[in-house]
């Protein structure tokens, strides 16, 4: 590394940027990409239910599957809101 | 039997045609007989930049369609031996292409020829498949920019799970990066993506690093693919390329920014 690299790195270029943004998408789309196919119609599903109870957003509703060797979790994240009453 | 390589991209417009010319050119100049097809039914261009664009009579849509014989439809070049190019349709649509017609064009081809380069229209769907569907190899013509990148990234999934080869649970389809249109000055600036960013994110091996070059231009206006300017940063860049491809070591070269000594200012101008 040279001595004019050492200032540069201290600072954001936008290179940077596009390399941080980059990998987070991919690596975001890479995890879709081996989701079973019925998970959107679950996740929509597991929304609706959960509204019945609890105001939410629709992104507030994660659903995932991951793969083991041996085997396979369905992990399910749902963030409520921060004065969230069941009525 | 041939070795079948696709060349593609998910993106539009990042040198997938520029690239399929000189892969193909160069694989025929070290005596392998190649054919390059182009897959891009209804934007044909391969045959601009081929330089043979008023000898197509039949096309690859007319052979499939089988009104018109392989050898009817195959343009042999003018330039170097043993290489031919199989034009696509201008008046048809992707959908003409189907995975049994593409096979039995692709099988007949395998018969006589060495290698098989098939250039793939931009995006993922059905024209991209059908070009990609029989590869053995994949080319991954990427950008060093955000949405390129990306879309690398979306064929690379195509490629692992709706390729032939990811179907039939064979071996997978070989990858290789070929990052096209790299300004290493502006990479030094932090403007760029560098190739060790667009390594990392797309994790597969890199095959070469093809310069921003105005002799693209330059060549493409003539006919000439770019690997036949041997004097070029970017017709080495595709020979080092094909050499790669063939197994030869090569040290990747055109990746930092060349500071012009004074002599070399006085006298390359
Ligand atoms: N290394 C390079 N330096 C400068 N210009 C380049 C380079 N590579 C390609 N180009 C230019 O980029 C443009 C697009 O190239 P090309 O037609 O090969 O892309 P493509 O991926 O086949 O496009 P499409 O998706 O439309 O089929 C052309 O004008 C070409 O001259
Ligand atoms: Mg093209």
């Amino acid at each position: 590394m040279s001595f004019l690299d050492y200032f540069r790195s201290k600072k954001t270029t936008s290179a940077n940027v596009a390399k941080e943004r980059l990998q987070i998408i991919v690596a975001h789309e890479r995890g879709q990409r081996d989701q079973p196919d019925y998970l959107p119609q679950l996740q929509a599903e597991l929304l609706a239910v959960i509204r019945k109870y609890v105001q939410i957003d629709d992104d507030m509703v994660q659903v995932e599957v991951d793969r083991n060797d041996s085997c396979s979790v369905l992990e399910l994240n749902v963030t409520l809101p921060e004065h969230s009453h069941s009525h | 039997m041939a070795r079948i390589i696709v060349v593609t991209s998910g993106k539009g417009g990042v040198g997938k045609t520029t690239t399929s010319a000189s892969i193909s050119t160069g694989l025929a100049r070290r005596g392998h007989k190649t054919v390059v097809i182009d897959f891009d039914v209804g934007l044909r261009n391969l045959d601009l930049i081929m330089n043979c664009e008023r000898r197509v009579v039949y096309d690859f849509v007319n052979v499939i369609q089988g009104d018109a014989t392989l050898n009817q439809a195959l343009i042999r070049d003018k330039r170097v031996e043993s290489l031919y190019i199989l034009p696509a349709s201008q008046t048809r649509e992707k959908e003409a292409l189907t995975k049994d017609g593409v096979e039995a064009v692709i099988n007949e081809l395998s018969e006589t020829f060495d290698y098989i380069v098939c250039d793939s229209p931009a995006g993922i769907e059905h024209g991209a498949q059908m070009a990609l569907y029989y590869a053995d190899e994949a080319i991954v013509v990427t950008n060093p920019e955000v949405s390129s990148v990306r879309d690398s990234d979306r064929i690379l999934g195509i490629l692992q799970s709706k390729s032939r080869r990811a179907e039939m649970g064979q071996d997978p389809v070989k990858e290789h990066l070929l990052l096209t249109r790299y300004d290493p000055i502006r990479v030094e600036k932090g403007e760029m993506l560098s190739v060790g960013d667009v390594e990392e994110i797309l994790a597969i091996p890199l095959l070469g690093v093809i310069p921003e070059s105005q002799v693209v231009l330059n060549a493409s206006n003539q006919g000439t693919p770019v690997i036949l300017e041997d004097e070029s940063d970017a017709g080495q860049a595709y020979d080092d390329a094909v050499a790669r491809l063939l197994g030869e070591e090569r040290e990747h070269r055109f990746m930092t920014a060349q500071k012009k000594g004074f002599f070399a200012r006085m006298f390359k101008g």
